[in-house]
């Protein structure tokens, strides 16, 4: 059955902009998405809003729903009581482009920064030779779908714009989890995960993988085996020993 | 720039239920902590054999000496110190070190952030990249001693099943069970076990303890409060017998 719902909407530019107080028809079996396009069709005709397959698989309807970071077509209405008032804005780390509409640049311009899979010297694509065990680890990564939901939740670039610079964002380090992962990967991802892509700046308080909807364990097991591996490498105080002692010299 | 909005957080649940559960929860048991080591007492019960998990090993001349299972190696402690005070750096520096803790008194502590999507009350942030959070980075050192520890405990929880068996063996043993899940369950394990390999193919054995370690990890967070609240249970059950509050409940002899 249908229903008069409450629908609170950000719109505005980059100049400015505010919540809008909507009241519009909600039936049953639909999702956030269904309701703001209906808005689109009777009484908003210019909202911007971002979307393309409906069913969770490109990740463009990235945006905030009552506060929590979701994929507007994934949000079902029945989550909401019928007299509850439903908030959507736009993904607050990214700037707004207009009304629910964010520019993700930021994510492209990471994901350019992170070196792309190195194959052994004199092997061809076709050659690649794998074991099932050895490349089923960063499957789980691959199920990702880029809607960037994970670096918009994270507080590391959420609450400090200063620190885009030197952050990758959980998406990013994952990718350089799973490149470090691949068993035929050659190149060395270890220190420029700390160095060049701040994973010192993740402490791992897992809102990435709260808001991620391909429930994929990007802390667990991206993020933190990453930072092992780097506390291997740097900050084995038998390593550090030894390097003090025997390598400076040189 | 970004949209503005001018709410910390629009969120609508109860989002500080969490943390501030946390934050009441860790304060608590650090009480609790706090009070028994440095009460001195209770720690032993001579008749059953049964020694608190808190005052293992017991290694300073103060010790009683049958509760000393290693012997009183070390000379009395000065002023109001007491023995637990020379294995607690090495526990508390495993629980503070923990990924799991860290997330806890990140966010219920220091609320950086206090829940996911809402607002952290600091002007600047750092993360795990400077002295002291950098020490976090130590967190596997920390394993190995906790692990040294834990066998004692597994010891004494066995030593005490000489003079026959008692409700507090089964609080013994049961404490034993969730702390070796808990440190078994560690990231630093999972990672010196099989996660640091490229090629699992290579070392089926390290495959196969990385895959069984990896479904315990899964539960770490559960298992980080069930051991450290179990802990606690245990320390006052032996405390509650030896002061003579509670008789043992015997089941052979
Ligand atoms: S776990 Fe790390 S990367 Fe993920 S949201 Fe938290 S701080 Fe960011
Ligand atoms: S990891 Fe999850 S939250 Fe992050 S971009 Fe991929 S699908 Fe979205
Ligand atoms: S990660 Fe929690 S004990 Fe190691």
């Amino acid at each position: 059955m249908g229903y008069q719902g409450h629908f609170r909407v950000w719109r505005g530019s980059d100049e400015g902009g505010g919540l809008e107080d909507f009241t519009v028809e909600v039936n049953e079996g639909e999702v956030v998405l269904d309701v703001i396009h209906r808005l689109q069709a009777t009484q908003t005709p210019d909202l911007a809003v971002r979307w393309n397959c409906k069913a969770g698989k490109c990740g463009s309807c990235s945006a905030e729903i009552n506060g929590k970071p979701r994929l507007l077509c994934m949000t079902r209405m029945s989550v909401f009581a019928e007299d509850e008032t439903v908030t959507v804005t736009p993904m607050r780390t990214f700037p707004v482009i207009r009304d629910l509409v964010t520019d993700v640049s930021y994510n492209y311009q990471k994901a350019r920064e992170i070196p792309a899979f190195k194959p052994p010297a004199g092997v061809a694509p076709g050659e690649y030779r794998m074991q099932q065990v050895d490349v089923e680890r960063s499957q789980e990564f691959r199920k990702c779908i880029e809607c960037f939901l994970c670096n918009n939740t994270c507080h590391v670039i959420r609450d400090h714009e200063e620190n885009k610079e030197s952050f990758a964002g959980p998406r990013f380090l994952m990718r350089v989890a799973e490149l470090e992962m691949h068993p035929l990967d050659q190149a060395d991802r270890v220190q420029e995960a700390q160095s060049s892509h701040g994973l010192g700046l993740c402490n791992i308080t897992k809102c990435c993988t709260e808001v991620c909807p391909e429930h994929i364990k990007i802390t667990d097991n991206a993020l933190i085996p990453m930072k092992e591996r780097v506390a291997d490498r740097r900050y084995d105080p038998i390593v550090w020993l030894g390097n003090k002692l025997f390598r400076n010299k040189s | 720039m970004r949209a503005q909005i001018a709410q910390r957080t629009l969120r609508t649940d109860r989002w500080w239920l969490p943390p501030l559960a946390t934050f009441a929860g860790l304060l608590l048991i650090s009480i609790y902590a706090a009070v028994r080591t440095f009460m001195g007492d209770h720690y032993w019960v001579d008749e059953y054999r049964y020694l608190t998990p808190m005052y293992s090993p017991c290694l300073t001349e103060e010790c009683l000496p049958n509760a000393a299972h290693f012997g009183r190696l070390l000379p009395e402690l000065p002023g109001f110190l007491t023995p637990p005070v020379i294995i607690i750096p090495f526990l508390l520096g495993f629980r503070v070190t923990c990924y799991y803790y860290r997330k806890a008194y990140y966010r219920a502590a220091w609320m950086s952030p206090p829940a996911c999507a809402v607002a952290e009350p600091h002007a600047k942030y750092t993360g795990e990249t400077r002295f002291p959070l950098i020490a976090q980075n130590l967190h596997r050192y920390f394993f190995y001693a906790a692990s040294l520890l834990l066998l004692i405990n597994v010891y004494d929880a066995f030593y005490a099943f000489s003079t026959g068996i008692g409700l507090g063996n089964i609080v013994l043993l049961v404490n034993v069970g969730l702390l070796a899940a808990y440190t078994l369950s560690c990231h630093s394990c999972r990672h010196i076990a099989g996660g640091r390999l490229k090629h699992f193919s290579k070392h089926p054995v390290r495959y196969w303890a990385w895959t069984q370690i990896s479904k315990l990890n899964a539960k770490h967070m559960q298992l980080a409060w069930a051991s450290l609240i179990f802990v606690c249970v245990t320390d006052l059950y032996v405390a509650l017998v030896a002061s003579g509050t509670i008789a043992d409940l015997r089941f052979v002899n």
